[in-house]
């Protein structure tokens, strides 16, 4: 800062927590950690405008990024959130990322930043509360600033692109006016925001910001980050979940020139929660990648197959199929009475869809990068939960947790991994046992085999039909394996969380309706996977009603209206409520079907395929033009059709629901995790193959649907629909239908 | 984030030195490196733990995801299976090196302007498979650009596709 900062400025954050509820109080512990600023932020002649926003002299405006980048986008549209109601040009911004903002509050830990997490698509929804006031509240300071200057009163002011105009043509620059705004008084109430119909900003298709940096090598992800003295670390992981060392040689790989060191890290305990490091392992610690690599390569180890030495995807899909013939699971939800309709259908249909275990994958492979001294540690890593990393730290060193600091960077991907924070468990561990800054990597291989897989599930769907093929009762039956295993954070959560949502379609819409969860004993570690329950249960209940629309001889879509019907509000518990429109959703599905041609002859072995999800407040329909000519799956047209409210950055939507779109066809084409006697079968990209530029459709056709809704976030609604609207257009191409995930030869066998 | 980067390698051009006779001569965006230790490092490792050039990124270790690619007398190759042993006596380009001082490459300029990044960690490798793809196919087709097999996680591929007819563009003329 270039001057002391005085008591206003203070008093302007405790309104900025008062406007938001979110961002915290606390300007002096703030002032005190000014250190972790980025330069730009901190720097010389700028002047301070709250948390976000510094203008300098010459009108060179910086806004900070709070988010987790993980390439949805955040650190683009969340300051473009600041920079409208700032009312500045895009342009003109200079966007800088902000470090973790952690202060100690009155009432507990707090951060000065507001929420800096990436998960739940919650960024944007979170941003648009408080982001929004954050760059009002300094443009309003600026206007205090030049009425004050120039005598005139408030309302013969206005703002534009970085200048302050009065009335009378007099301007001024934010610039020009930076220095006496800083010392105004902050409002003591939340000002006033722009009407949209006043954006310049928002709403306007923008470049990330970042695009320089990455396409010149600049950008820096976690891995990219180096430290003078830093030691470099690979673990070798056992292999059999919940094992251990049974014996260790490592004279060979401590003779690798370069290696330092060869530890052992302690896995946890069966049956404990899992909040550190997932695994028990030996961290071959050397003087860099490669040598630690080669070390790693020369350790003599056998092992303890530990108590899940018999877990194997064909125990498991037994066990559900024996778990699905009883009757004593646990009620999810019950409408009506399914049994009593059961009993008086005059037909009963039903099928059942499984759906494996998968791997995050992220592009950049888990890493940390961490120093830790007597009374502070430094962390530099590619995350999703800097909290997360926050509390793991001070737990595992008793460094309190104003003392960690934690510096962001972009994450070569994230899809919920990096909601764990077991990597940094794992480097925080060596760096304690060798006493030096810690460099750690992940190899693809510890990678896809040491992970927090999506659940693995079979779901068992039955409706009942009555003499006029009318739907009297829908049951929804899931065996799986739940997700809050080991899970310390959602103890409190029903088992069958993110496998089985009560709310989700079709509840509500039909009068005898039952959901119940069967739970299957695992030791996988299982966690968030992008858009964790939808993409788990939407493949189901949408494939379900494709073949129930075949069935009964109705259109897919029209049976998908049907059951919707009137557009209104439903009540939705879960994430992503309170409330599920049926009119949205029936909407994007009208525009997708459309959009496609639906109801036209496709060409010879052409077949269309449709599905349509709601996922965390989001609405998202997908429709593909398909062949399969002997089993070799082309996708020669994909539409994806969205409603997510109100856009921020279209170009961002744009490329979510693309990328959304890819991931969940690489997805239901190419992906699962299999177990054989409690060991992950995949290792690398060679069994775990993402889809190629040579699978994907040519383009994704992208539809934004209108609307002047709250925006959700846009990062995970892309996925749900496209797994079933895949899979029904290869039935209608085919004949065959695909129950089971991934496809994989499945087509080839029987075309 | 780097708090003693060796800045040698993106700022200046000073040399690093041999430092015994066995060392191995490398010439990197231009400039000359030596190398003396393990010749079977991959050329990935010595470009990012050594010259710190963190460009190019490492994926997967087999040369299948092809986010380390680099090119080595103007052909894409992946750097993470090119033992410096075999890059010596070649000359490599990594993604610092791309553009000509201030003025970016053409599939640069390309990638900024279709927006192609989202995580952007395969970026740096996609761009190099681009340049090489546009050496050897001026006014690539569909087919043509599905030949590129690096992976992406965030499924940019459209964009980089549209990305890649762009930047045809921007080097040969407009295509037909």
């Amino acid at each position: 800062m270039s001057k002391p900062v005085n008591d206003s400025r203070r008093h302007f954050l405790s309104v900025m927590a008062g406007a938001s509820g979110a961002l915290i109080v606390g300007w002096r512990t703030a002032l005190a950690s000014q250190s972790d600023l980025p330069l730009e932020l901190r720097g010389g002649v700028a002047e301070q405008l709250g948390p976000f926003v510094r203008i300098s002299a010459d009108n060179r405006i910086t806004i900070g990024a709070r988010g987790c980048e993980i390439g949805q986008g955040v650190i683009t549209s969340l300051p473009m959130l600041i920079a409208e109601e700032l009312d500045v040009d895009w342009a003109q911004v200079k966007v800088e990322q902000l470090p973790y903002g952690y202060i100690e509050t009155d009432k507990g830990p707090g951060n000065k930043y507001g929420s800096q997490g990436a998960g739940g698509s919650d960024s944007i929804p979170q941003g648009w509360k408080d982001l929004r006031q954050a760059g009002a509240t300094a443009r309003w300071l600026l206007l205090q600033a030049a009425a004050s200057d120039w005598q005139l009163p408030l309302d013969q002011l206005r703002t534009e692109a970085g200048f302050v105009i009065a009335q009378t043509g007099r301007r001024a620059s934010y610039g020009q006016l930076a220095a006496a705004a800083a010392k105004i008084d902050p409002p003591t109430e939340p000002v006033a925001l722009k009407n949209p119909d006043q954006f310049r900003v928002i709403g306007k298709p923008t470049l990330t910001a970042d695009g320089p940096a990455i396409v010149t090598g600049r950008a820096e992800f976690g891995i990219d980050a180096y430290m003078a003295g830093a030691l470099f670390a690979v673990v070798l992981r056992c292999p059999h979940m919940d094992g251990d060392i049974d014996t260790l040689d490592d004279s060979e790989a401590r003779k690798v020139p370069g290696v330092k060191d060869v530890i052992r890290l302690p896995g946890p305990k069966p049956d404990e929660p899992i909040t550190g490091q997932l695994a028990t392992g030996i961290a071959v610690i050397a003087e860099n990648t490669w040598a630690a690599i080669k070390g790693r390569q020369a350790l003599k180890v056998t092992w303890t197959p530990g108590p899940w030495a018999s877990e194997s995807s064909a125990t498991l899909e037994a066990k559900a199929t024996e778990l699905l013939r009883g009757d004593d699971g646990v009620k999810v939800r019950s409408d009506g009475d399914f049994a009593k309709a059961r009993k008086d259908a005059k037909k009963v249909f039903e099928a059942r869809y499984q759906v494996p275990f998968l791997a995050h994958a992220t592009m950049e492979p888990p890493n940390a990068l961490i120093k830790i001294e007597v009374d502070h540690a430094l962390l530099i890593s590619s995350l999703q939960s800097p909290s997360g990393a926050s509390q793991i730290i001070s737990q595992l060193t008793g460094i309190p947790r104003d003392k960690i600091e934690i510096r962001m960077t972009r994450a070569g991907g994230g899809f919920g991994r990096r909601l764990k924070n077991d990597f940094v468990a794992e480097a925080v561990l060596i760096a304690k046992a060798v006493g030096k800054p810690i460099k750690l990597i992940w190899t693809r291989e510890d990678d896809i085999a040491h992970d927090f897989y999506r659940p693995f599930g079979v779901h068992h769907l039955i409706a009942t039909l009555d003499k006029k093929k009318e739907i009297t009762g829908f049951a929804h039956r899931c065996a799986a394996t739940p997700r809050p295993y080991r899970d310390v954070g959602m103890k409190d959560s029903p088992i069958y969380t993110g496998c089985l949502e009560p709310d989700d379609f079709p509840a509500q819409l039909i009068a005898n309706l039952e959901k119940t969860f069967y739970p299957i004993a695992s030791g996988m570690p299982r966690g968030w996977w992008r858009a964790p329950l939808h993409t788990f249960h939407a493949f189901a209940v949408q494939s379900f009603i494709d073949e129930l629309a075949i069935e009964l001889k109705q259109d897919p879509v029209a049976l998908r209206l049907k059951l919707l019907g009137a557009p209104r509000e439903l009540s939705y518990a879960g994430h992503g409520g309170p409330m599920f429109d049926t009119g949205r959703l029936a909407n994007v599905l009208k525009v997708c079907a459309e959009k496609i041609g639906w109801g036209r002859k496709p060409g010879q072995d052409r077949g269309l395929g449709i599905a349509c999800h709601f996922t965390f407040g989001g609405y998202a329909a997908h429709a593909f033009e398909v062949s399969a000519i002997d089993g070799v799956i082309v996708i020669h047209r994909a539409v994806c059709v969205v409603d997510v409210g109100r856009v921020v950055n279209p170009l961002g939507v744009e490329a979510q629901m693309m990328g959304g779109t890819i991931d969940g066809l690489s997805t239901a084409i190419n992906l699962g995790i299999t177990v054989k006697d409690g060991q992950v079968q995949q290792s690398n990209f060679n069994d775990y193959p993402l889809l190629r530029m040579a699978q994907a459709p040519e383009n994704v056709e992208v539809v934004i649907a209108p609307s002047d809704k709250s925006p959700s976030g846009a990062g995970e609604m892309g996925v749900p629909s496209a797994l079933p609207a895949l899979t029904n257009a290869i039935f209608a191409a085919t004949g065959f239908r695909i129950r089971t995930l991934p496809i994989g030869d499945q087509l080839k066998k029987v075309l | 984030m780097q708090d003693t980067p060796i800045d040698s390698a993106r700022t200046s051009s000073v040399p690093f030195v041999a430092d015994d006779d066995t060392s191995l001569p490398l010439r990197i965006n231009g400039k000359p490196f030596f190398h003396g230790g393990d010749p079977s490092m991959p050329l990935l490792w010595f470009l990012r733990d050594t010259l710190r050039l963190t460009g190019t990124k490492f994926g997967c270790g087999i040369g299948a995801c092809g986010a380390c690619t680099v090119l080595v007398d103007g052909k894409a190759q992946r750097s993470c299976l090119t033992p410096i042993s075999a890059a010596t006596g070649h000359d490599i380009v990594t993604i610092e090196g791309l553009a000509t001082g201030d003025a970016l490459h053409p599939v640069q300029r390309a990638w900024i302007e279709a927006d192609v990044a989202q995580c952007g960690y395969c970026q740096a490798g996609q761009i190099m498979a681009a340049v090489d793809l546009l050496k050897r196919t001026p006014k690539p087709n569909d087919a043509d650009i599905s030949r590129i097999t690096n992976l992406c996680r965030c499924g940019t591929y459209p964009r980089s596709r549209q990305a890649i007819k762009r930047a045809a563009e921007l080097m040969h003329g407009a295509t037909k």
